[in-house]
Parts: C-alpha cells; sequence; structure tokens
C-alpha cells in the first residue's frame, strides 16, 4: 500500500489491510498462535479498541477546481479529446433536458439532476463489453452507451418500440443489446450481486448503485467479490439522500468508501461533479480490477441531489431551498465542465444555448412520434415469465380471449399491434 | 332460472370507482350501526385512509409507551404520509426513520417485541418486503412455537404495508404478497377495506393483539377513500370477515381494492340479470380465515377447497376464482391482468347459469 496514503489514513506501521491471504494451514508456535481469522494481526498487551476516529476521513480525489481549472496546475491535463470532451457534455446535456421533460409533459422521472457527471463519465471509461447493472437513476449509463432518444422516448411510453416491451415504469431501462446494462429495477441494491456474479463468469463488469449500501445485498456481494476475485467496480453515488433520509440518518462511520476497506477491497472516493476526476478513477479502477486474475474496487463518487426524489416527492418538506440553490448554481457537474469547455475555447454561449435547443426540439419530436405509436401485441402479456407459455398461461390467454370477446367495449385491443388477434 | 338474454348493457362495465358513492363506505354516520364495532354516540369525521391509519398511529402511541413508530422516511411523514406529526409529537426515540434495510428492520423490531416492546414498522410498499421475509418467515412466525414453555413471543409486532395495483405502479409497486405469508402460520394477515376498518383493525392489531399482524392497507384507497370515522378510540376484530351486501343466490369472497370491482360488478349484474340477489363478503381476515362464517354463509383458493370439503352437496355450482394471471404486472397490460369489472360480472353469469 502507498506509504502517503498509509500515512494519510494515519495507520500505523503494522496495519496492512492486505487482499485476504488464504493459508491452508496455520503454524503455530506455543508463544505465537497465528489464528486463521486473523493471519498478520500481531498479538498485544495492551488494550487498543480501534474506532471510527482514529482514521482520517478518507480524501476526495478531484481533477477541476471551482472554476473549471486544473485544481494542480503541475498535472498533466486530462486524456481526453476535445471531441470526447463535447461528447460528454451533449450527452450530460442530453440526460438533463430529458429528465426536465419527463417531469413537465409527463409528470414522470426518477430524475437525476446534479449527478450526471457520475453516470456518462465512469460508463465512458468502461469497455464497450462489459456488462453494467445499474439503478433507475443512471440515464446517463445509457445515453453514454449508445441508447437513442427513440429508445428513451419508447420506454417513457411503453410503446412496441421499446426494448423492455413496455412493461416497466419510466426510466427503468432495457437495453443489454446495445448496451450491455441489465434491465434495471426499482428494487435497491439487488443488482449489485449480480454484477459480481457476471464479473465471475467472466470478464470485466462494472456496478451502479446511489447512496443505499444499507440493504443485505451489498454486503453479501462485496464479501462474495472479495473473497472470489471478481473484477468488478462497485460504483457508489453518494448524492446525500434516499427520499428524504439524509446520510446523517442512514449510516455512521466514513461514508460508503471506508466499507470497502472492511471488506478488503481497495477504495477511493472521487468528486462525483468532476467529470474528469469520474472518468479517470473508473479508468483506474477497472486496470485495477483486471489486475492478478481480478479483483473488485470500490468507488464512492460524490454529488448532491439537485432534484425531488422523484415526481411524487416535495423535497422542500425535509430541506432548504437555499441549501438545493447553491448547489444547483454553484457546484454541479454540467456547469463546470462548461466552465473547462469554455476556458479552453471549445464552447461559448451561443452554442450551448443552439445546443441545448436542437437537443430539447430532438427529444420532443420523438417523444411525439413514441405517443403515436401502438402498444406491443397483446401477447406480451403473458410471453417471457418462463421461455414457453406453461399449460396453465396457455389456458388463462383463451380465458382473457373470451373476456375480451364477450366484451369488446371494455377494451381497447386497437391499441395493440394486431389488434385481439396478436394475443 | 334468471332472465339472461343479451341485455342492451348500456353502462360500461370497467367505469372508474366512484369512491363519493361506493354503498361500502359510511358517508354519513348513520350507517355505522350497520358495522359492528362502530357505535353512534360520539363525533365522527371524514378521513380517507392515511389519515385514519394516521389517526390510529397517534391514539396508540398515546395510549402505549411501548408503541414505536419506525420506518423508512417515517419521520417526515412517510411517502403515503401516514406518519405526519407522529415525530413531532412523540419524539425522535418512538418515532425514527430507519436506514434502507427492510432485513434490518423486521429483524430489529422482533427483538424488541420480544422484550415486550410493540414496534409498528412500516415496509414502504408490499412490493418490497422480500428481503425480510427470512426474518417474518423463519423468525417471527416461530417465535412463540421454539419458546416452548416461556411464552416468549413478538405478539407486539405489527408490520404494516401498502400491497395492490394503482394502475401504473407495473412490476414493482403493484404486487400483493400477502398469500405468501398466509401459507407460513404465527401471523395475523389482515387488510381493511376502508378507513373506519383500517382505524379500528390498527387499534386492534397494535394494542390487544397477542400475534404478531401483518397489515396490508389498499395504497390506492390512501387518497380514493374518505367516508366518516368515528374520533374516539374502538377496536374491530382481527378474525372476523363480514357480510358487506347481503344476497341469497351466490357468495363473491373478498378483500381490499377487489372489493369495489365486485361490488360494481354485483350492481350492474343485479341490474341485468333480473331477480339474481348476490352477497359479497369481505374477508378482512386473510390468514388465519374466518372458517365458521364462510362455512354458514359462503363459497370461494384456499378457501374454495375448504368450503367444497364442507359442502359439497349444498353447492349448486363449482367455486370460481377470479385472479390475476399467471404474469407480472408490465406496465402497459396491467389493466388486462388484474381483475376488472368484466370479469368478476362474466363470473357471476357463468355461475348463475351453471
Amino acid at each position: 500500500m502507498d506509504e502517503e496514503l498509509r500515512k494519510s489514513w494515519g495507520l500505523r506501521d503494522w496495519c496492512a489491510p492486505e487482499r485476504c491471504i488464504r493459508w491452508s494451514t496455520t503454524s503455530s508456535t506455543i508463544d505465537i498462535p497465528r489464528f486463521p481469522g486473523a493471519v498478520n494481526s500481531p498479538l498485544v498487551t495492551t488494550m487498543n479498541f480501534r474506532t471510527s476516529s482514529d482514521l482520517a476521513p478518507i480524501p476526495t480525489y478531484r481533477v477541476m477546481n471551482s472554476e473549471g481549472y486544473l485544481n494542480d496546475p503541475n498535472r498533466q491535463p486530462p486524456d481526453v479529446s476535445n471531441d470526447q470532451a463535447l461528447i460528454w457534455y451533449k450527452n450530460m446535456l442530453t440526460v438533463n433536458i430529458l429528465d426536465t421533460i419527463m417531469f413537465e409533459a409527463q409528470r414522470q422521472g426518477r430524475v437525476s439532476a446534479g449527478e450526471e457527471a457520475v453516470t456518462v463519465g465512469s460508463a465512458a471509461a468502461l469497455g464497450p463489453d462489459d456488462v453494467i447493472t445499474c439503478q433507475y437513476r443512471e440515464t446517463g449509463v445509457f445515453q453514454q452507451r449508445g441508447f437513442t432518444l427513440k429508445d428513451f422516448m419508447s420506454q417513457l411510453v411503453a410503446s412496441r418500440n421499446d426494448p423492455g416491451k413496455g412493461r416497466n415504469i419510466p426510466v427503468h431501462y432495457s437495453g443489454k443489446q446495445k448496451t450491455g446494462v441489465h434491465a434495471v429495477a426499482s428494487t435497491l441494491e439487488t443488482q449489485i450481486p449480480h454484477a459480481v456474479g457476471a464479473a465471475y463468469a467472466f470478464k470485466m463488469e462494472a456496478k451502479e448503485n446511489p447512496t443505499e449500501t444499507s440493504e443485505g445485498d451489498f454486503h453479501g456481494a462485496l464479501n462474495m467479490a472479495a473473497t472470489q476475485d471478481c473484477p468488478v467496480i462497485f460504483i457508489c453515488r453518494n448524492n446525500g439522500f434516499a427520499i428524504s433520509t439524509p446520510t446523517s440518518e442512514q449510516y455512521c462511520g466514513d461514508g460508503i468508501a471506508s466499507r470497502g476497506i472492511g471488506y478488503g477491497i481497495d477504495a477511493l472516493r472521487v468528486d462525483g461533479t468532476d467529470i474528469f476526476a469520474v472518468y479517470e478513477a473508473t479508468k483506474e479502477a477497472r486496470r485495477r480490477a483486471l489486475q492478478d486474475g481480478g479483483r473488485p474496487i470500490l468507488i464512492e463518487f460524490m454529488s448532491y441531489r439537485v432534484s425531488h426524489h422523484s415526481t411524487s416527492d416535495d423535497s422542500f418538506a425535509y430541506r432548504s431551498k437555499g441549501e438545493i440553490e447553491s448547489w444547483k448554481t454553484g457546484h454541479n457537474p454540467l456547469s463546470l465542465l462548461l466552465r473547462w469547455l469554455e476556458n479552453n475555447g471549445l464552447c461559448n454561449e451561443t452554442m450551448e444555448k443552439e445546443t441545448r435547443l436542437a437537443i430539447r426540439k430532438a427529444v420532443l419530436a420523438e417523444l411525439t412520434v413514441a405517443e403515436s405509436e401502438q402498444k406491443l401485441a397483446l401477447r406480451a402479456v403473458f410471453d417471457d415469465v418462463y421461455a414457453e407459455l406453461s399449460e396453465e398461461q396457455l389456458a388463462q390467454k383463451e380465458e382473457l380471449r373470451r373476456i375480451m370477446m364477450t366484451f369488446p367495449d371494455e377494451y381497447d385491443v386497437e391499441s395493440h399491434e394486431g389488434g385481439l388477434a396478436g394475443l | 332460472m334468471f332472465s339472461l338474454q343479451a341485455m342492451a348493457r348500456r353502462t360500461k362495465l370497467n367505469e372508474p370507482i366512484d369512491f363519493s358513492t361506493t354503498p361500502l363506505f359510511h358517508h354519513n354516520k348513520k350507517t355505522f350501526t350497520k358495522t359492528l364495532g362502530l357505535s353512534t354516540d360520539g363525533r365522527s369525521k371524514r378521513m380517507n385512509l392515511f389519515q385514519s391509519v394516521n389517526n390510529a398511529l397517534g391514539i396508540t402511541l398515546r395510549t402505549s409507551n411501548e408503541v414505536l413508530c419506525f420506518g423508512e422516511d417515517v419521520a417526515f411523514g412517510g411517502v403515503f404520509r401516514c406518519t405526519m406529526n407522529l415525530q413531532a409529537e412523540f419524539g425522535k426515540d418512538r418515532v425514527f426513520n430507519t436506514p434502507l434495510t427492510e432485513q434490518g428492520i423486521i429483524g430489529t423490531a422482533i427483538g424488541a417485541a420480544a422484550k415486550g416492546m410493540k414496534p409498528v414498522v412500516e415496509i414502504r410498499f408490499a412490493d418490497y418486503v422480500f428481503p425480510a421475509f427470512d426474518q417474518i418467515v423463519n423468525e417471527a412466525s416461530k417465535f412463540r412455537y421454539r419458546e416452548g414453555a416461556t411464552g416468549g413471543n413478538v405478539g407486539g409486532l405489527v408490520i404494516r404495508m401498502p400491497p395492490g395495483g394503482v394502475g401504473h405502479g407495473a412490476l414493482y409497486h403493484s404486487q400483493s404478497p400477502e398469500s405468501l405469508f398466509c401459507h407460513v402460520p404465527g401471523f395475523k394477515v389482515v387488510s381493511p377495506r376502508s378507513p373506519s376498518q383500517a382505524k379500528g383493525m390498527l387499534l386492534s392489531a397494535i394494542l390487544h393483539s397477542p400475534d404478531p399482524v401483518i397489515f396490508l392497507e389498499p395504497k390506492i384507497l390512501y387518497r380514493a377513500a374518505i367516508e366518516q370515522v368515528p374520533e374516539a378510540s374502538y377496536t374491530l376484530p382481527l378474525d372476523k370477515a363480514e357480510v358487506v351486501k347481503s344476497g341469497t343466490d351466490l357468495t363473491i369472497i373478498s378483500y381490499g381494492r377487489p372489493l369495489y370491482t365486485c361490488s360494481a360488478a354485483i350492481e350492474a349484474a343485479e341490474r341485468d340479470f333480473n331477480g339474481a340477489s348476490i352477497e359479497l363478503i369481505d374477508l378482512q381476515a386473510i390468514y388465519p380465515w374466518d372458517r365458521k362464517r364462510m362455512v354458514n354463509f359462503g363459497v370461494g383458493a384456499e378457501i374454495a377447497a375448504t368450503i367444497q370439503d364442507a359442502l359439497f352437496l349444498q353447492l349448486n355450482a363449482p367455486v370460481k376464482r377470479v385472479a390475476g394471471w399467471t404474469t407480472h404486472t408490465g406496465l402497459a397490460y396491467q389493466k388486462y391482468i388484474i381483475p376488472d369489472v368484466a370479469r368478476v360480472y362474466d363470473a357471476i353469469q357463468g355461475s348463475l347459469e351453471y
């Protein structure tokens, strides 16, 4: 482990949180037993409870300062082409505009304002064949990985072009073929062990997850990944809230990164509003995860959830408008990257405005088209529960057909492809 | 024989339920006399379901210092407003937020109940109860049994959760997992149909039930169901079904939100099938259910089997079940999957014609 880091953590010399070393036997002399449960632990005669305040808080990695310049003027600029940076900006902007339009036009959305850099930046650092499992606030991952506006809008209105076959509520995308991302569920953290399993199966995986790490799945998954050397990156978006519950009521201890250490997993904390920091951290995490046959890495991306949890939430009930405003106008991923682009002569106000308008227009156009599309054929009601329809399902299908024929005025079958024949 | 010629049905069957006129509510306190346990003495107030639950929780917290109320986001009032103002009145020690961990919530509640507390915990959506399944099935359900002679139990535990479809909840906001809990004895699994039922049943569950309770509040009724509710404290039984509409030719058994679908179908059927008289029973106690009443009055999955065992020769038609299809509640298809008025109406017709 890096000496600097060790010192900054306040670790004494003999504390070496090495990767778990497995011993097939533990030898012991009469004086020095080596317990299999903690093979590197020296025996001492002073009782010294380790407390969470023994260790300094894990520092947060950043590349840019708030003005959009390199925070450390002595380092190399990020290894990102100008074109790439512009694409990232456009993708983050698209996510932001998608959220707004879905909120306005559809009263839908698990909006992700304030967190666009984490999803776009981390997805950008992953390989095209890497598999991703994520939560429902990760539109940026899909955007960065090739989801089109048509895909997004079709899912929103559950039309026949939705890759998820119109089965899930808005922003719960399915796009494995295009993006390598598993279909999204509403349940929290259940996807974390999936990433571990996929990593175990073969290559590089990445997993996205918000601040919720309180569910049992998180702990089980980290433990599994560590003991089985799975090449998986655990990405945690710590945006400060879980609906109304602030992080102070969600956990004690030093955030999420510190938990990784407890499981023997290398961990890093990053400014999640700084897309270059996000990109570099993910890239490095990927490199490490593939080392020596594979191992898990944990990254905690810090951010602030500017928006309400969803359209059913009024977050002014549990936090002040002033607090939200200061994050919205002061320190957010879009304005930060924009300042960088302007400082480097790659963008200006006019260009920004035009891009915004163009994206908005394109999204609305796709929405209009999607809304006019039919829904999928009615056989989608029963398909895909099993690989083949069960006997019971076949009987129920006929029952539903009979009901729909007996009461034709009660059902709008023509809104589905093929009408009743599509069942 | 009923006149079942193809009636020119002028009214559509699958209309949205009009809760302001449904006969299942007490729109006026005069009708309290129809329901055992509701008294016309004392004041009553119009409340929706979340208000009546909130009212009941406040009464229990006031009545007994052993009552605790915790779960995700309960401090600011809960996503469905059932816990509004409770932390302000009773303090953080008794009403508090937990981290996101259903397993942790139920496990902790079991421990507290074993020590004599009365933890009333909230699972935000019934769809999210599954991480707690092990604690419910392997711990809470078996607690009294495995304690044996010590008498140790978790009777003070009440788990509240909202099941059921709302039209757009799709896969993870529409489920009805109660049947899973009915196959492992140890809990009382109950579901009120209305605000007045909810208040009385919740007060029973928290203050008087010697057994742990799973309390299912049909989420679509939180705002939609509004009726007169007595302001005083009162209790309703957790082991009795209730005949909410009498009838002589056919019985329908249901509970929760589907009761209203059945009520609408019955109204249409009695209008269209001249002379038909159809009874509607609210199960209320889903498990253990009111066997005496079912055997005496009605026909009805598990219920159907028991009934045919006792009443085989007295049945005029096979027991028919109307339920969700064997699939998941995909967003675009929910309305075809969850039983609607047309399906219940069709089942009524089929049974009467048998």
